[in-house]
């Protein structure tokens, strides 16, 4: 993203050094694991997600109401809060996922990468090849595990056997699935165990080339190793998309994200470092949820 | 939000003395017999709807014997010339059981395409309340009962079709075919947009979250995934088809013959159940003639009763998928 371009970017609830992750050199620690910073200067090509005065509406009941946020590249961002909170609903905003509920409408602004992607001319084809998406339960296709990870790629005209074979084995690859099921990607995805079918959900998502993977609760039916081996993966994954996890696990929260958000009822009540967050909130609702007080 | 800790407990165990956890032997008799007769008089409910279908099915059975061992089974379902009254009687079903089949695949023909595509614009295409109104009215087409079809197939449909294209005789196969169709709608609508909205919305989700249309989620993951349960409705739609009488009686034309060219919907027609209902007050009690209308029931139940395990097998199947989904 151009320089003069980032300046424009409103940053009320921004504490300036969160808008420059790529001079951060430090390391720091959380649960005695050692988090790496962004490598400096690292070139991306990740999009940025920037919400302006955001709201959303199911008739006439409110979903998330103004919010205003940037979300970085090349990092994992955490949205986390009690049930009801609308964190889901955001994160379902930014690909468009929200238009299946009847009656939904919206105000403010969401762009990405400079789009508004709520513009009626918006491609939403394009939109969601862009920003993939990995949900709650693990929702494999009834086909064959070849056939799942090759959805995407055929989508966008991809016919050539031996493309589609490349591709489905680099997204399996990547989410670290390719050893478990390289024998029989014939086989039908439903025959899985839980933790299979999310990460083949994962690699669903990747072979599409997105360049942002958003992830709603993607852990919640996995038992701690699965959950672990996804956690693993979205560490080697932030360094080339851009992540956002909704999560309820606030361990999770702070082992994988680098910036974390905090909503309440609807509203983004804080968004910082996930270091401090958890360390140090600048709101009382914010430290009473992250300490356990709440609710 | 916060909890405040000055919480009164209204709700006390009972104070008075507690009820005895041991039954006496008066009690446990009464129980198990209570239990052994309630579970008895379920099982002979349940039973005799068992055994109504299996004296059917013996009886039909039994009444087609005399007829099957006295004369060539080989005559019966290879030769075309039914000729009950002639001195001596022809027994040949083929073209009537060709006839039959034909009129119901014909029919489905027309009413598959047609019946998937409305499930899956009243399961995928128009809001919930929209498919909460459209979807009973489709099932009241079941209802009306199959003499008016007939009506309406001999009064209005059998003499348009003479004059828009030109026919013969406007009681022929195709008109037997487009109505049966219209009859076997409903069932293929309903169950197959039962199986096509049970999928759920996370499988549609996770289709366009890959960047896919509506079309594109349709026709690669709804469709496919929903294919055991189309499958059974279609079958279905063909049992409701071949069994339906009254329709094809008063609108198939009733001719025992094969159409030649084989295409030719124009010509008409005779099926097995309209033989059996036009016969059957003819036909003295102990003769050939009774006898081979009840081969020809015999082999109707054949027919809907492979049909009906079909579609238990693939309903069966649609469930299961509809669960794991």
């Amino acid at each position: 993203m151009p320089e003069e371009e980032r300046k424009d970017m409103p940053t009320s609830v921004l504490k300036n050094d969160i808008t420059k992750p790529n001079v951060r050199t430090t390391t720091f620690t959380i649960d005695g694991r050692e988090r790496p910073a962004n490598l400096a200067g690292e070139t991306c090509t990740c999009a940025v997600i920037h919400s302006e005065n955001f709201s959303l509406h199911y008739g006439s009941k409110a979903g998330v109401q103004n919010i205003t946020m940037d979300i970085y590249p090349c990092s994992v961002t955490a949205i986390i809060g009690p049930s009801g909170c609308g964190k889901s609903t955001f994160l379902r905003s930014i690909n468009r996922m929200n238009d299946l509920i009847p009656h939904v409408h919206t105000e403010g602004k969401l762009l990405v990468d400079g789009h508004d992607i709520y513009d009626k001319h918006t491609n939403l084809v394009n939109l969601r090849q862009q920003v993939g998406m990995v949900f709650q339960k693990p929702n494999p296709f009834p086909k064959s595990i070849f056939d799942n990870v090759a959805y995407g790629p055929s989508l966008q005209g991809v016919r050539n056997k031996g493309e589609l074979q490349n591709v489905v084995e680099q997204s399996l690859r990547a989410a670290a699935l390719w050893e478990e099921v390289k024998d029989d990607l014939k086989k039908s995805a439903l025959a899985l165990s839980g933790g299979q079918q999310q990460r083949l959900c994962i690699a669903r998502a990747l072979a599409t080339k997105p360049r942002v993977l958003l992830m709603d609760e993607p852990c919640s039916a996995l038992d701690p190793i699965a959950t672990g081996r996804i956690e693993d993966l979205m560490h080697q994954l932030q360094s080339t998309y851009t992540i956002v996890i909704v999560t309820h696990n606030m361990q999770q929260a702070a082992r994988v994200s680098e910036r974390a958000a905090f909503f309440c009822l609807g509203e983004l009540i804080e968004y910082d470092w996930t270091s401090k967050i958890f360390s140090n909130p600048a709101k009382k609702e914010t430290e009473d949820y992250v300490t356990g007080r709440f609710g | 939000m916060m909890n405040d800790g000055n919480v009164t407990l209204t709700l006390t165990p009972a104070a008075d003395s507690p009820r005895p956890l041991v039954l006496t032997p008066g009690q446990d008799l009464r129980g198990y017999l209570a239990a052994l007769l309630g579970r008895a008089f379920l099982f002979f409910l349940t039973f005799s709807s068992v055994l109504a279908v299996m004296l059917i099915l013996v009886f039909v059975v039994i009444r087609s014997l005399g007829f099957l061992s006295s004369s060539s089974l080989m005559e019966f379902l290879a030769s075309q010339s039914w000729r009950p009254t002639a001195d001596p009687p022809v027994f040949g079903a083929l073209a009537i059981i060709v006839g039959s089949l034909y009129v119901s695949l014909a029919a489905l023909v027309f009413a598959v395409p047609l019946g998937i595509l409305a499930a899956v614009f009243l399961s995928d295409m128009v809001s919930w309340k929209v498919r909460n109104v459209v979807k009973p009215i489709v099932e009241i087409l079941a209802a009306i009962p199959s003499v008016a079809y007939g009506f309406f197939a001999v009064l209005v449909l059998a003499p348009w079709l003479q004059r828009e294209f030109g026919f013969s005789t406007g009681t022929n196969a195709l008109n037997a075919s487009l109505i049966l169709a219209v009859m076997a709608l409903p069932t293929i609508i309903s169950v197959a947009e039962d199986s096509i909205s049970a999928l759920g919305r996370e499988l549609r989700e996770a289709s366009y979250s890959c960047g896919a249309t509506r079309m594109e989620t349709l026709l690669r993951v709804v469709i496919p995934a929903a294919h055991s349960g189309i499958i059974a409705a279609v079958v279905l739609g063909m049992m409701r088809a071949i069994g339906e009488t009254m329709v094809v009686w008063m609108a198939s034309g009733n001719a025992p013959q094969i159409p030649h060219p084989w295409w030719d919907l124009a010509q008409s027609v005779r099926t097995l159940t309209a033989t059996i209902a036009g016969e059957m007050g003819e036909a003295p009690e102990t003769s050939l003639h009774r006898g081979a209308l009840f081969a020809m029931g015999v082999l109707l139940l054949l027919m809907t009763l492979g049909m009906n395990i079909v579609s238990e097998y693939f309903l069966a199947r649609a469930k299961k998928a509809g669960g794991k989904a």
